[in-house]
């Protein structure tokens, strides 16, 4: 046991338990769905997780600072409602201006939230409620009822979705999936190495002591904001690749999957802790949940809701007493182990 | 999101300050619904009638009543974002229990009952497990609303006995249905809990410092817990009511209601943070924004864009205070500086 608590921190065992539950979990829709082990459920699944997680990592940014984003579902729809009306009436446009259009406007959404938050000192929940609403009214106003359809989009993002990196077997892996990937790999490094990363968990800590410390904390808040729009930008285009069919109401609800991704991976909703392999674990484990129901046949799918919500609460409620407790015992060996080592 | 409780020194002035700043953000309320009333009775001949002004209240009835109890909430330094959901789940379950044949009476009963149950599990965990309510009513606003679509699927549930539609539709006393009466029966309470009351005082200490008021003895997990309790029952009530009042139920009644209730209580100078604000200014800021949502209704604007003008109000009703008070302490620094300045050559000068 205390070899265990040597490799692992408390952090680390959640992770290996969500990893678990994961399997567990695909286990056990294993024998429930017919034909469940194929490629075409990895892809599904995949390319699921692939929005959710990129959506999930600038959520991340934004808890870590001890803020909250619910208008993210918003600013998806939006970008790739707006970026598909504009391809489906120029499809001469490039492929790179495209994504750079999503990125853009999701910062400009995630800049007026920051705004807001940073200078205007607004809470984050109040500012991103009104956003809700407000980034889905300009969108049902500008659409004037009308859908983006397949046929109008030109051919390349039609065929986005179905281009492949490369194959394990029977398993492949879109290009919407790696691109997911890289946006990890990139947070990842930058939360562990770059100066502004660090600062983003010093200020979720204390965010007087950050203050007094003479971090530009309402700049960095304000980034983290930005930095999620950006990427929910992203995140709209590669939901237009994938669904090609673009109503009103695309992404409605996302915020939901998204929160509990965030938060059953172990990123604190208090500010200042969590990973970003843990928001992807939790997003994996949402993502296989959400597919699987909807192909499970002993329950409705409208228990998806009900189940994010349980999970929440779960996540939250465990993170204040179980992983309290662990970090205790974490502790309390420390001590134990303090003087066995000087008898040495 | 740090919640810092300011208290300068001097509680007289404190409260003296905090009464003009009140009384003059009413005020301001009270010339933007004069406005609107005057801008919409322009459009409308027909607009200030008793009947209209009725029906307008009748729209948005649930909202109000909801509105009342979480100015509370946000008194005591609370959230409930789960109001919506409550009022779902208990208009599903209702709708679920009728479909199986249980009398209306009992499903109404049962109906309150499942929204004490989200109160008190809210409550607990809010009082006793010491969560955030941000997070505890945001986990309950997306589980109890997966709950109403459990019950109910996609399907939707009508054919009430008459009386119960006619509860919801048809005027009680005079010209008011029942919903308008059990609103003003709970204003009149409202006020004088809050206002008039030990409990309403506790309320605003707890607000204002939570330590503060359970150093002095105050019993603040229990005063959380029956707010959050009497928040369920409240949410579940108005979502009954609104049930009677459409005549059918399905798995997405009072989605996304919760904006306006919070948008109603914030505008009303109720302080995010608690321990400021009172029931009068909420009932102006009710005042407005029903007469907005008509207005808006009158130049034919859709409900997401009417949404999305309620979110704008939200930011903005808190906002303005901020930026206010911001000019205010730039001017008040820039004053002493030119008094420092002046007085420093006085010195120099002889």
């Amino acid at each position: 046991m205390s070899a265990l608590r040597r490799y692992f921190r408390p952090e680390q065992v959640r992770e290996l338990v969500l990893v678990f539950l994961i399997i567990v979990l695909a286990l056990f829709f294993g024998t429930q769905i017919r034909d469940y082990y194929t490629g075409r459920t990895f892809i599904r699944i995949s390319t699921s997780v692939a929005i959710i997680v990129v959506v999930a990592m600038g959520e991340t940014l934004v808890v870590l600072t001890r803020n909250i984003d619910i208008s993210v579902g918003s600013i998806v729809g939006f970008t790739a409602y707006f970026v598909g009306t504009q391809l489906a009436r120029h499809n001469d446009i490039a492929p790179l201006v495209a994504v750079l259009m999503a990125i853009g406007i999701g910062a400009a959404m995630g800049l007026l939230n920051g705004i807001l938050v940073a200078y205007g000192k607004v809470p984050s929940i109040l500012v991103t409620l009104g956003t809700l609403a407000i980034y889905r009214g300009i969108l049902v106003n500008y659409s004037g009822a009308k859908t983006v359809v397949a046929n109008s989009l030109p051919q390349w993002v039609i065929n986005l979705s179905s281009m492949n990196i490369f194959s394990i077997g029977e398993l492949d892996f879109r290009l919407l999936v790696g691109l997911a990937l890289a946006v990890v790999v990139f947070f990842q490094l930058m939360l562990t190495y770059l100066p502004y990363g660090r600062r983003l968990y010093a200020i979720g800590c204390n965010p007087d002591a950050a203050r007094v410390a003479g971090f530009p904390s309402q700049r960095i808040v304000l980034v983290a904001f930005v930095l999620c729009g950006a990427l929910c930008g992203l995140a709209g285009f590669m939901y237009l690749a994938r669904f090609s069919n673009i109503t009103v109401v695309a992404a409605q609800g996302m915020e939901m999957s998204v929160l509990a991704a965030v938060v059953v991976g172990g990123v604190s909703i208090f500010g200042g802790s969590g990973t970003v392999i843990g928001a992807l674990l939790g997003a994996t484990m949402i993502g296989l949940l959400e597919q699987s129901l909807i192909r499970w046949l002993v329950i409705s799918e409208f228990w998806r809701r009900a189940l994010l919500g349980l999970l929440i609460l779960l996540a939250v409620e465990g993170d204040a007493a179980i992983m309290n407790r662990l970090r205790k015992l974490w502790a309390r060996s420390e001590l134990q182990m303090a003087p066995k080592q000087e008898n040495q | 999101m740090a919640r810092s409780a300011t208290s300068p020194a001097g509680g007289r002035n404190l409260l003296l300050g905090a009464w003009e700043r009140l009384k003059s953000w009413e005020g301001l309320l009270l010339g933007v619904l004069v406005v609107i009333v005057i801008i919409n009775s322009l459009q409308a001949p027909a607009y200030l009638s008793i009947r209209n002004q009725t029906n307008l209240f009748q729209l948005f009835i649930e909202k109000i009543i909801v509105a009342l109890i979480m100015t509370f909430i946000l008194i005591n330094g609370e959230i409930d974002l789960s109001v919506a959901s409550v009022m779902g789940l208990a208009a599903s379950t209702l709708g679920r229990l009728y479909e199986l044949g249980v009398p209306i009476e009992a499903a109404f009963l049962i109906g309150l009952a499942v929204g004490i149950a989200c109160g008190l599990l809210n409550g607990f965990m809010i009082a006793y497990a010491g969560l955030p309510s941000l997070v505890v009513t945001l986990a309950g606003m997306i589980g109890y609303r997966g709950l109403a679509y459990i019950l109910l699927e996609d399907r939707f549930i009508g054919n009430y006995p008459e009386w119960f539609s006619r509860l919801g539709q048809q005027p009680l006393i005079g010209p008011f249905p029942l919903a308008l009466v059990i609103f003003f029966v709970l204003l009149v309470g409202a006020i004088i809990v809050l206002q008039y009351s030990a409990f309403g005082r506790y309320v605003y200490v707890i607000g204002n410092s939570r330590e503060v008021a359970r150093y002095s003895g105050v019993k603040v997990r229990r005063v959380k817990m029956a707010l959050f309790i009497v928040s369920g029952l409240v949410a579940a009530l108005a979502g009954l009511l609104y049930a009677a009042r459409l005549g059918s139920v399905r798995g997405s009644v009072a989605e996304g209601f919760e904006l306006d209730i919070i948008t109603m209580v914030l505008m009303g100078g109720v302080n995010m943070y608690g321990g400021a604000g009172s029931l009068y200014g909420v009932l102006l800021s009710i005042l407005i924004i029903l007469n907005l949502r008509n207005g808006m209704s009158l130049i034919n604007l859709t409900g997401h864009v009417q949404t999305g003008v309620i979110g704008v109000l939200l930011i903005l009703s808190v906002l303005a205070p901020n930026l206010a008070r911001n000019i205010q302490a730039t001017l008040n620094r820039r004053r002493m500086r030119h008094l420092a300045g002046t007085l420093s050559e006085a010195q120099e000068s002889p």
